[in-house]
C-alpha cells in the first residue's frame, strides 16, 4: 500500500531582503509516513517543520524534489479532498460566526447544506465549542480559535490530518482535549502528521517521530525503537541517615545530592539496589522512593541538538 | 462553480460586515454640499450642475472604493494568513481570485446602485425630473470601476497593499490621459520616448472610453454602438487582467 506521505529530496530555498539573499529552509528531506500512523514532527523553532507542511498542502512550491500524498503529487488539487490542515496560530475570517465559518469551508468541498448542518453540529461537540456557534470569530479566545481551527480541518472527514503545533496557545485542559481528539482520529484509522516542540505531547500520542534540525532530518523511526529500553539510572530517595554517612555510598552511585534530611542517590543500574537497601536499613535510614529512569524523547532530542552544535 | 460562488458570497459578506457601505455617507455629504452651492445658481443651470457634479462624484467615489476594496480584500487574506486554510481545500488559486473579484464587483454594484438612487432623488428634488439617459453614463462608470478593481487585484497578487494602492491610482490617472500619450508618441522626435509612450498607450486601459458624462448631461448624440463597444472593451480588459493576476498568483509562495 502506498504510504500516506512520501517526501523525496525536498528542498526549499527562500530569497529574502533587498539583495534577495538565499536561505535554505529545507534541505534534501526524505520522509515516509505510513497510512494510519500518528507521526510527530519534532524540531526547535525555525527548523523547517512549518515549511514542510506548507509544501505538502501546496501554499509553497518546492525549489527541488517532490512530495506525494497517497501516491499522488501534491500539485494535484484533487488530493486535497482527503486532507485536513490546521496552520500554526490560526487566524480566520473574524467577521463570520463559528458556524458560518465552518459552513463556508464545507461549501468548498461541495457539501450540501443538510449534510453540513449535521457535520457542523458534530464538530462543535467534538472540539467542545458548544454554545459558541453564533458568536463572531473576533470574539473567540486564542484557545477557541485553535479549537475551531481543528474543526475546520476535520470538516471533510479527511484521511490525512496535518496539524502545525496544534497544542500551542492552549491551557492544560485544552492540550488534553487536543490529545484526545488526535487519539480518536488514530482510532478511526486516520493518518495524523503533526508538529510540535513540546516533547511530552509527542511522547504521549505518537507511534512514529522524526526530528528535524536546521532544515535537515536527523532521526526518524518508531518511538519504541528509538528509545533505549535499558534503564538510564535508578533514583533512590533516602531519609533519616546520620549526618555525613551518605557519602559512604560514593563508590556505588553516580551522584548524590542532599537536601535537609533527605538524600537523592542516583545509581547506574538496578544491580546495586539490594546492596543499597541493606545498607540503609543497617544505618537506620528509610527508603522514601525508588524511581527507575528510562531514556526519554527529550534525551534523544537534546543529543541531536548537541550533535548539531559540535 | 460552487467554489467560486462560495468565495464571492463570503467576500461580499466581509465587505458589508466591515462596514464598507458607510463610505456612502461621505458621498451623501458631498452631494449635500453641492446642493448648497446650487442655491446661488439660476434654475436652468442648477439641473446641469447637479447632474455634472453627481456623475463626477459617483465616478470618484466608485474608483476610491474599488481601489480600497480591491486591494484590501485580497491582501488581507494573505496578510492575515486566512489564505493558508483556504488553499488547503480543493480550491484552485484562479478560482480563489475570480471568486474574490466577483465578490468585490458585487459590493461595487450595490454601492453604485445606492449612489444612483441618492443622485436621482436629488435631481428630482431640484426639479430635474427623472432623466433615464443618465443611467447610460452610470453603467459605463460601473464598468470603469470594475476595471480599476481588477487592476487593484493584479497588483495585490505580487505587491504590498500600500504599493498596490499607489500603482492602481497611477494606472487610473494615466488611464484617463492615454489619448495624450498617443499624441506625444506620434509627435515626438525622440525614438525612445516615442516607443515608451506607445508601449503605455497600448498596455494601459483607456479609461476615457467609459466617460460619456458630458454627452448625457447635455443630451449630445452618442456614436452608434458606443455603449456596447465600451462595455465589451471593459470586459475584455478585465479578462486580460484576471488571467495575468492568476498567472502571478499561481507562482506565488505564501510564507
Amino acid at each position: 500500500m502506498t504510504p500516506a506521505i512520501q517526501i523525496r529530496h525536498l528542498t526549499k530555498r527562500f530569497r529574502t531582503g533587498f539583495w534577495l539573499k538565499a536561505s535554505t529552509a529545507l534541505s534534501d528531506l526524505n520522509l515516509e509516513v505510513a497510512r494510519g500512523a500518528t507521526f510527530g514532527f519534532l524540531g526547535p523553532n525555525g527548523a523547517g517543520k512549518t515549511t514542510t507542511m506548507k509544501l505538502l498542502i501546496g501554499v509553497l512550491h518546492p525549489t527541488s524534489g517532490e512530495a506525494f500524498l497517497f501516491g499522488r503529487s501534491v500539485r494535484e488539487i484533487a488530493i486535497k479532498r482527503g486532507i485536513g490542515y490546521l496552520p500554526e496560530s490560526p487566524y480566520f475570517y473574524d467577521y463570520l460566526t463559528g458556524s458560518e465559518f465552518l459552513y463556508f469551508y464545507g461549501q468548498l468541498f461541495g457539501m450540501g447544506s443538510r449534510a453540513l448542518k449535521v457535520k457542523i453540529e458534530m464538530l462543535f461537540e467534538l472540539v467542545k465549542l458548544k454554545g459558541a456557534e453564533q458568536v463572531q470569530l473576533r470574539r473567540y479566545s486564542k484557545g477557541m480559535l485553535q479549537r475551531i481551527g481543528l474543526a475546520q480541518a476535520l470538516i471533510n472527514d479527511p484521511k490525512l490530518v496535518i496539524l502545525d503545533e496544534p497544542m500551542s496557545g492552549l491551557d492544560p485542559m485544552g492540550r488534553k482535549d487536543v490529545r484526545d481528539i488526535i487519539l480518536r482520529l488514530k482510532e478511526e484509522g486516520k493518518t495524523v502528521f503533526f508538529s510540535t516542540h513540546v516533547l511530552s505531547d509527542a511522547e504521549m500520542i505518537c507511534d512514529q517521530v522524526g526530528i528535524i534540525v536546521k532544515g535537515q532530518l536527523r532521526n526518524v523511526g518508531r518511538l519504541e525503537e528509538m528509545l533505549n529500553p535499558k534503564l538510564k539510572s535508578v533514583e533512590v530517595s533516602v531519609r533519616g541517615l546520620p549526618e555525613g554517612r551518605v557519602h559512604a555510598l560514593d563508590p556505588l552511585s553516580k551522584s548524590i545530592t542532599t537536601k535537609g534530611e533527605e538524600s537523592l542517590i542516583s545509581l547506574q543500574d538496578e544491580e546495586a539496589l539490594p546492596q543499597l537497601i541493606q545498607w540503609t536499613e543497617r544505618e537506620g535510614g528509610k527508603i522514601v522512593s525508588i524511581v527507575p529512569r528510562r531514556e526519554t524523547l527529550e534525551d534523544i532530542f537534546i543529543e541531536e541538538m548537541r550533535g548539531e552544535a559540535t | 462553480m460552487n467554489v467560486v460562488k462560495a468565495i464571492a458570497v463570503n467576500t461580499f459578506k466581509e465587505a458589508i460586515r466591515n462596514k464598507i457601505l458607510y463610505s456612502l455617507i461621505f458621498f451623501a455629504l458631498v452631494m449635500m454640499g453641492v446642493s448648497l452651492v446650487l442655491d446661488q445658481a439660476t434654475v436652468g443651470q442648477r439641473n446641469k450642475i447637479i447632474k455634472d457634479m453627481g456623475l463626477a462624484s459617483i465616478n470618484l467615489f466608485g474608483v476610491m472604493i474599488a481601489i480600497v476594496v480591491g486591494i484590501g480584500l485580497v491582501s488581507k487574506e494573505i496578510e492575515k494568513r486566512t489564505i493558508y486554510t483556504l488553499l488547503a481545500k480543493p480550491v484552485h488559486r484562479a478560482q480563489f481570485l475570480i471568486g474574490k473579484y466577483l465578490g468585490i464587483v458585487l459590493t461595487l454594484g450595490v454601492e453604485t446602485l445606492l449612489m444612483t438612487f441618492f443622485f436621482f432623488l436629488l435631481v428630482w428634488l431640484y426639479g430635474g425630473g427623472i432623466d433615464l439617459v443618465l443611467l447610460k453614463a452610470i453603467f459605463l462608470i460601473f464598468i470603469e470601476i470594475s476595471v480599476v478593481a481588477a487592476v487593484a487585484i493584479l497588483f495585490s497578487t505580487f505587491s504590498t497593499p500600500f504599493l498596490s494602492g499607489m500603482f492602481t491610482f497611477s494606472v487610473y490617472v494615466i488611464g484617463h490621459l492615454t489619448e495624450d500619450l498617443n499624441r506625444i508618441a506620434s509627435s515626438s522626435e525622440n525614438f525612445a520616448l516615442e516607443k515608451l509612450t506607445a508601449f503605455f498607450y497600448y498596455l494601459l486601459p483607456n479609461l476615457e472610453n467609459f466617460n460619456i458624462k458630458g454627452e448625457v448631461v447635455y443630451h449630445l448624440p452618442l456614436a452608434p454602438g458606443k455603449i456596447l463597444l465600451s462595455a465589451s472593451y471593459g470586459l475584455l480588459y478585465i479578462g486580460f487582467l484576471l488571467v495575468s493576476s492568476a498567472a502571478f498568483f499561481q507562482k506565488r509562495d505564501f510564507k
